[in-house]
């Protein structure tokens, strides 16, 4: 359902402003949301200054700087710290992004730091991603055969067939997307969202999948694909720079051919 | 299971839509704008059918300064609405993806509608 504002409970207070360290000559001041389920307060944003010349490049650096050496009690997600597991996805200055492949630098100013948008928040830039992945496994997320697997060998692809996967293969579950698209913001309980379609594709250009029929009734349904409006934000944050907008367009060509067919 | 004491994220208050969104809310709003402008436009003819005073009346309303500005930007609406739809169907065929188009495109239907408003009025 559409919007606009936040719930009374979501509304944004202000936070403590830890000291910025001494002696320090590039200063760096990181904005950033918390919220604790333990203490009934609504949300706040902590400030924090980072010296850049005692951290790591990466956003990432200077978060788990803070966590490390100012506040203990901030908690995220991350894990690989080189943009392929998906966990340290996070809004930065209004843009989703994968926070490990994100340098400080490229940013001018003050970096503020959300959870991603328009989630139920866990605990400070943890997002509850239980549906997310509920709608990932819902359009089958494995190869669906009928037909026997050769004796002697696996299912092979030709060059041209793996080639096809390319764009879509990519993909780390991040999020990003999906949380950056008003239709999924309004309709995230009926409407897949981005990054599960773009994985929907993935599975219907699979030269090895046999079950493209099935998976395509599967979203034909007023909600699941065609909330998709065009608005381009998915393909905008990306951090792996994947277009989940033309996947979108793809599925949505593959309904109108089979009718042909 | 659901926490219903949990906050929701901020969405609108924090994010940076890209130029393709705003525009495509634009285009939503613009939509609207039309479908009612459509019926005062109707309206203005059962207006005019009441007779030449009428007539008069009307055309004198349509030369405020203010008056004036709102239709130019009522037209602007249509051709700005129409450059998207074309795009949308562009869209529809495959075409227009390209990421490091986006801003360019969207820019090229901004003034591609100004032109046709500016060649119009």
């Amino acid at each position: 359902m559409v919007e606009f504002t936040l719930p009374k409970n979501s509304v944004l207070q202000k936070g403590k402003e830890f000291p910025a360290p001494e002696n320090a000559t590039r200063l760096k001041r990181f904005e950033v949301y918390r919220w604790s389920p333990d203490t009934g307060e609504n949300p706040r944003i902590d400030i924090y200054h980072i010296d850049l010349d005692n951290c790591g490049p990466m956003v990432l650096d200077a978060v788990l700087k803070i966590k490390n050496e100012i506040d203990t009690t901030l908690a995220f997600r991350r894990s690989c710290r080189e943009g392929v597991c998906g966990s340290c996805a996070m809004n930065v200055n209004g843009k989703n992004t994968l926070v490990c492949t994100k340098a400080i630098e490229e940013y001018e100013g003050a970096i503020k730091i959300f959870p991603l948008p328009h989630m139920d928040v866990i605990k400070d830039l943890v997002a509850d991603m239980t549906n997310f992945f509920a709608q990932y496994s819902s359009i089958k997320p494995w190869i669906v055969t009928q037909t026997p697997a050769p004796a002697d060998r696996e299912r092979l692809q030709s060059k041209e067939e793996r080639k096809k996967l390319d764009g879509l293969y990519e993909c780390v579950l991040c999020a990003c997307c999906s949380t950056s698209c008003p239709s999924y913001w309004w309709n995230s309980d009926k409407y897949l969202g981005p990054a599960v379609l773009l994985q929907a594709s993935r599975w219907l250009e699979d030269s090895r999948d046999e079950n493209a029929g099935e998976r395509l009734d599967e979203l034909e349904d007023p909600y699941k694909l065609y909330r998709c409006h065009t608005i381009m934000s998915c393909t905008d944050t990306c951090p792996k720079g994947l277009n989940p907008a033309k996947a979108i367009a793809d599925i949505k060509k593959l309904m109108i051919t089979r009718q042909e067919g | 299971m659901k926490q219903t004491n949990r906050p929701l994220s901020p969405h609108l208050q924090v994010y940076r839509l890209p130029l393709t969104g705003i525009i495509s809310i634009t285009h939503r709003m613009t939509g609207v704008i039309l479908a009612l402008g459509l019926i005062l436009y109707v309206a203005s003819f059962f207006f005019i059918l009441q007779g030449n005073d009428a007539y008069l009346e009307l055309q004198s309303f349509l030369d405020y300064t203010l008056i004036r500005i709102a239709i130019w930007f009522f037209i602007y609406a249509l051709f700005f609405h129409l450059c998207h739809g074309i795009r949308h169907l562009l869209w529809d065929v495959g075409y227009g993806f390209d990421k490091d188009n986006m801003d360019r495109n969207a820019i090229i239907e901004l003034a591609l509608s100004l032109v046709l408003t500016l060649i119009f009025y």
